[in-house]
């Protein structure tokens, strides 16, 4: 088991974002702080359109946010362009979507090798980090197959190993088990928190489940783009 | 090597689409080919061409002839190596339809001036030793399965009567520039039962064909040949082979236009028809896209993985229309020998077909990879689902 730091990963200071729809500005997210600790385990929750996504698309940095800081590992996201933050994403964040997101043309193991080929890893090297990731979700029987011959349980743990091959600083989920059914959703659970503990991966997960959120070591809760409970 | 598995299993993604794009493709690559050798083929007399070969003819038309009797001074022209003579026959081989051209030349000196006509010593020789000698090009003496020995009658149209002849030559084109789709017969047959005939048309020669010593002296002969006959009965008009032969193609100018608009409307037709295609593939994965640029794939990579399977799609269309081009040529040229003696595919035409593929591809790719570019990450997502 890793050794827990408490100092924090992510810092967030005054963070708003808002959507347009024609004329009309649609506050999702305001004026938010809080920090998130290395190694931290924490699920967001909240109603539709509370803001949860949305928070944690910022957090990933695959949204601009409107004002506001978000620090990383000591890096505020929000002063890097477009391409800075995409070299950053790939080496930072590991994000693991609802739907799996696999390319469906690719193998599991070409699918996990996709954010390996954006580092100067050698071919050997790049097969060596595929294995051992997949190995990890228990897949390693399965990297011939493409998504399509794998079930949505599968799937996820590909998409999962995809998202730790690059070792980033931290994991984010979007409603992870949203597709699964409850046994698939268990072990999908306990793979994330096999990671959180045993490698000290920082994981922030949006659930609308509260048996997903027992899993976390902190949960927060968003309503109307503010937060308005912790509970640790 | 990542990339190109990438780009070939997106390309087939849709295997029913992307193999009537390709279809698509091929045949406008196929059309595109052939109008562009139409064109080539309708060039081939001017292509043909050589710098050293000037004609002289009537100025007043080409249907008038001039005085046997100008060719010795047109040889004492300074510049001037060799003059040949003739004129068009215009004969008919059994029927109408059996178009092919044939001329009464003086052999000897034609043969000098065109050693693109190769023919074997010991047929020229039999050919030099028969007054009714004849020689046919390769393809022409194929055509009608005419064999050395051979008598062949023509149906005078210009000059009438039935006119007998023996084939004592077959020649073949030096290249495939070379029209081998032609005949040739003494001039001095023609001239001589002419002269019992009709005596007034006789010692007449529809044409002169002069070689030159250097082309650099093109200009220089051609003036002074027409300087030596100015005034007289018979003026004459001195041109390059080429400018002569363009002459032809300018009273057709207006078909060649037309085909070579046709042959790039099927180019622009075949452009929307992959930008299509590209735009709904692009649509469609729109929300792949903002997966690849989530996990830190930049702009480039996305705009590399668009015009890439537009590439894919377009090149093989292209290079499978290429494959079809030649063997649909040879057709072509088969069926259609009669009013295109030289009908080869040539590289430039190739190098067009390619250049208009690669120009297809990169067009259909441009809206679909700007859009892809510029959606944001998180409106990409929630395609998702």
């Amino acid at each position: 088991m890793m050794e827990k730091s408490t100092s924090p990963i992510v810092r967030i200071r005054n963070l708003s974002k808002s959507y347009r729809r024609g004329s009309q500005v649609i506050p999702v997210l305001e004026d938010i702080s809080f920090d998130i600790p290395d190694g931290e385990f924490l699920a967001l929750m909240g109603p539709s359109g509370s803001g949860k996504s949305t928070l944690l698309n910022l957090l990933a940095g695959i949204d601009k946010a409107d004002s506001g800081v978000i620090e990383i590992g000591g890096i505020d996201i929000t002063t890097l362009d477009e391409s800075t933050l995409a070299g950053w994403r790939a080496l930072n964040v590991g994000f693991i979507f609802q739907f799996y997101n696999l390319i469906p043309v690719l193998t599991a193991f070409e699918n996990v090798e996709l954010p390996l080929l954006l580092t100067r890893l050698a071919k050997h090297e790049r097969r060596a980090h595929v294995e051992t990731a997949l190995r990890v979700v228990g897949l390693a029987d399965r990297m011939a197959h493409y998504p399509s011959q794998l079930s949505g349980g599968q799937q996820q743990r590909v998409a999962i190993a995809r998202a730790v091959v690059t070792d980033p600083t931290i994991l984010v989920a979007d409603e992870p088990t949203g597709d699964l059914d409850r046994y698939s959703a268990g072990e999908i659970l306990d793979l994330m928190d096999r990671l959180n503990r045993e490698s000290g991966k920082t994981v922030i997960m949006v659930t609308h489940d509260p048996r997903a959120a027992e899993k976390a070591h902190s949960i927060r809760y968003l309503e109307k783009g503010e937060l308005k409970d912790v509970r640790a | 090597m990542f990339a190109l598995k990438l780009l070939w299993r997106n390309a087939f993604r849709h295997r029913l689409r992307t193999f009537l794009t390709v279809l698509a493709i091929t045949i406008a690559i196929v059309a595109f080919g052939l109008l562009r050798t139409f064109i080539d083929a309708w060039y081939a007399g001017v292509e043909a061409s050589s710098a050293s070969r000037l004609v002289t003819r009537n100025a007043i038309s080409l249907v008038f002839p001039l005085p046997i009797s100008y060719k010795d001074r047109i040889r004492q022209v300074e510049g001037v190596k060799i003059v040949s003579y003739g004129n068009w026959f215009g004969g008919i081989y059994i029927d109408e339809k059996n178009l092919f051209a044939n001329f009464a030349v003086d052999i000897d000196s034609y043969l000098k001036l065109y050693p693109e006509f190769v023919l074997p010593p010991d047929q020229l020789a039999a050919v030099s030793r028969d007054r009714k000698a004849c020689v046919a090009g390769r393809k022409l003496a194929e055509r009608f399965g005419w064999k050395i020995g051979d008598t062949i009658v023509l149906k005078g149209t210009i000059f009438p009567g039935n006119w007998e002849f023996v084939l004592r030559g077959i020649y073949h084109g030096r290249d495939k520039t070379a029209d081998e789709s032609q005949m040739f017969f003494h001039w001095n047959y023609l001239n001589e039962t002419v002269k019992k005939l009709v005596p007034r048309r006789a010692d007449q020669a529809g044409f002169y064909m002069i070689g030159i010593t250097n082309p650099s002296l093109a200009s220089q002969v051609t003036m002074a040949i027409d300087e030596l006959f100015r005034n007289s009965l018979a003026e004459t008009l001195t041109e390059s082979e080429k400018a002569f032969a363009l002459g032809f193609i300018s009273m057709t100018e207006a078909i060649v236009i037309a085909i070579k608009l046709v042959s790039f409307v099927v180019i622009i037709i075949i452009m929307a028809v992959v930008a299509n295609t590209m735009a709904m593939t692009a649509r469609e994965r729109i929300g792949e896209y903002a997966v690849f640029k989530t996990l830190g794939f930049g702009a480039r990579h996305i705009v590399g993985m668009i015009f890439g399977e537009s590439m894919v799609i377009t090149l093989t269309g292209c290079a499978v229309g290429i494959a079809l081009t030649f063997p649909l040529a040879r057709a072509f040229a088969s069926a259609m020998s009669n009013y295109f003696p030289i009908f080869n595919v040539s590289k430039a035409t190739i190098y067009m077909d390619v250049g208009a593929a690669l120009l297809v591809g990169v067009v259909a790719g441009i809206f679909p990879a700007w859009r892809a570019v510029k959606i944001r990450i998180a409106e990409g997502l929630s395609r998702i689902g």
